[in-house]
């Protein structure tokens, strides 16, 4: 178990003070494959480098199944950094020496004969899918396949935690979707507990079963996937689900009136609600935008309607869309204003 | 100062056989004592260019500031005195390790003293030039300072180290000539002795001709060797 407890990072540069981090909280149960999702500039990076220690902390502190990491000594540290490993956007292999010693250099470091380094190591090649590429050298191999050495690396000294620093930022969906479901296969198996930093939601839904939203160095919401996205309370946090491209935002014309409709559940999204709106109601709404995404083994989404006519018209049709079970409904002009309002 | 007197058929026969009897032993002593000074300005160098990544604030392991600025004014310090003055300066020293001052041998001495700052320099450059990240990398797979100079900044810098040392060698050759002008032997020796003392320009060309022959071979050597070494070329 991971516990941060009162985390703040506060850096000094030329253009004045930054909080990097505040006040953070936040546990990560064993096991859990846990997200911690921002734009960029929210502290992600600062906060994932403090778990291990590569950034100290400025206040608060990091317990590590209970024991303290910013009260260890260098050689204590470094000997807990075995088992909380860390893969990074950049793979960061040794782009002088083959797969396989790269894949080797942990257990080189701490100590492990050379023979049976290479053993372990080649058995790692061998569950990231990559055994033939043990003597290729990192620059004869594709973004995907050096993200799986250093994956096969990091998991060489056997650790209890790995940390993904944006780990899939430089590659293409593709390749982002066989990754990630290493990361989860790594989880399941291995018993590893996970921590995904990301900037892309899309990677939350995929692998995460919780979620920490950060932004500008605090945690504005935390929770399990499924709650988080089915009822996203703070603002960032309907930024990033929301991404601005989906609606459109300013394309629609002005005025009228515009309703979120949120999906939290898969039976929701076979119903026919608009066209039963249609009959019941006598509302004609036009769908502007919808996005809808599979959660876990649960479908999610949302549509985005423009409702005609009177006020009346709008409670109306509010008040039957949130009759329907697993739905939430938003007006979107209050949320709109709210957006722009800072 | 006769140019036209210095190509007649009789000067042209002495350089042959100047080029015959002197030069090998010439060549010679340039190649040791440029190689002999290269090996101990390395052996001092490297280590010095490693404190300056690794020591510095933001380095692996830092060490106090006072020492560090020391560090780099005697660097700069050496790098800033001509060498033919700094074989002067420290004449003293050369006699204290080689017991005389005189000779190719005791020339290594300043050959040694004038590039060490040089290569640690060419070292710290080559140093700078690793991934940060992969520095990173290391520290969060719990490497000690010494781990990661040895099993990442080395290794990871080494075509760039082998480019510097290529040329710390032919400046250090450059070196050699000079140190001629007192005492130390090799082709410099030899083209200042015939070219500058008697006026014989055609040995003085020929030795100019050789030691470029021997800069271009040593310079093509180290590129391509420093070519063959890395890893990030694809297609090898």
């Amino acid at each position: 178990m991971i516990e941060l407890r009162n985390l703040s990072k506060h850096f000094e540069t030329m253009d004045g003070s930054v909080d990097a981090l505040r006040q953070i909280n936040l546990t990560i149960r064993d096991g859990d494959i846990y997200g911690i999702i921002g734009m960029s500039g929210a502290g992600k990076s600062t906060l994932v480098r403090c778990i291990n220690m590569l950034e100290r902390p400025t206040e608060g502190s990091v317990l590590v199944n209970g024991k303290d990491m910013g009260s260890m000594s260098q050689k204590e540290l470094r000997a807990m950094r075995r088992k909380i490993t860390m893969i990074f956007q950049g793979f960061n292999l040794l782009m002088q020496r083959t797969c396989l010693k790269n894949v080797m250099l942990p257990l080189k470091l701490s100590g492990v004969d050379s023979k049976q380094a290479e053993q372990k190591a080649m058995e790692l090649l061998e569950l990231v899918g990559l055994p033939d590429k043990a003597n290729s050298y990192p620059a004869q191999l594709s973004g995907g396949q050096q993200q799986r050495v250093a994956i096969a690396r990091a998991l060489a000294t056997e650790p209890d935690v790995l940390l993904c620093d944006e780990a899939t930022s430089a590659l293409d969906p593709k390749t982002t979707h066989a990754i990630l479901e290493l990361i989860r296969d790594i989880n399941e198996k291995l018993g590893i507990t996970v921590i995904v930093i990301t900037h892309q939601m899309s990677v939350v839904q995929e692998v995460c079963n919780r979620v920490a939203i950060l932004e500008n160095g605090q945690v504005v919401e935390e929770g399990s996937v499924a709650e988080v996205f089915s009822n996203p309370r703070a603002n960032a946090t309907r930024n990033l689900i929301y991404p601005e491209s989906a609606d459109g935002g300013s394309v629609f014309p002005e005025g009228g009136q515009r309703v979120r409709v949120i999906f939290n559940g898969a039976v929701a999204s076979r119903e026919p609600l608009i066209a039963r709106m249609a009959i019941d109601c006598g509302i004609l709404a036009s769908i502007l935008g919808a996005s809808t995404r599979s959660v876990g083994d649960r479908a999610y989404g949302y549509m985005l309607l423009d409702i005609p006519g009177t006020p009346e018209t709008l409670a109306k049709a509010v008040s039957y869309l949130s009759a329907t079970p697993d739905i939430t409904v938003q007006v979107e002009a209050e949320y709109v204003a709210k957006e722009v309002a800072p | 100062m006769n140019f036209a007197n210095a190509f007649t058929p009789e000067r042209l026969q002495e350089a042959w056989d100047c080029l015959l009897n002197e030069f090998p032993f010439a060549i010679w002593e340039t190649l040791y004592s440029t190689l002999l000074a290269t090996f101990f300005a390395v052996l001092i160098g490297l280590p010095l260019g490693v404190i300056l990544v690794t020591g510095e604030k933001k380095g692996v392991r830092p060490l106090p500031g006072p020492l560090m600025g020391f560090l780099n004014v005697m660097i700069n310090f050496l790098r800033s005195v001509p060498f033919i003055i700094l074989m002067v300066m420290i004449i003293p020293l050369t006699r204290v390790i080689a017991g005389t001052s005189l000779g190719t041998v005791a020339s290594i001495v300043p050959l040694t003293v004038a590039s060490f700052p040089f290569i640690a320099r060419l070292v710290e450059s080559s140093l700078r030039e690793v991934n940060p990240n992969i520095i990173e990398t290391a520290q969060s797979m719990g490497a000690s300072p010494m781990q990661i100079v040895f099993h990442v900044m080395l290794p990871e810098s080494v075509p760039s180290l082998i480019t510097n040392i290529t040329l710390a060698i032919t400046t250090i050759m450059g070196y050699t000539a000079m140190s001629g002008a007192v005492g130390g032997g090799g082709l410099g020796k030899l083209a200042l002795a015939y070219g500058y003392q008697r006026y014989r320009y055609a040995v003085l060309y020929l030795a100019v001709i050789v030691l470029v022959v021997i800069t271009q071979v040593i310079q093509s050597f180290g590129t391509w060797l420093a070519r063959k070494c890395d890893k990030r070329l694809k297609n090898q």
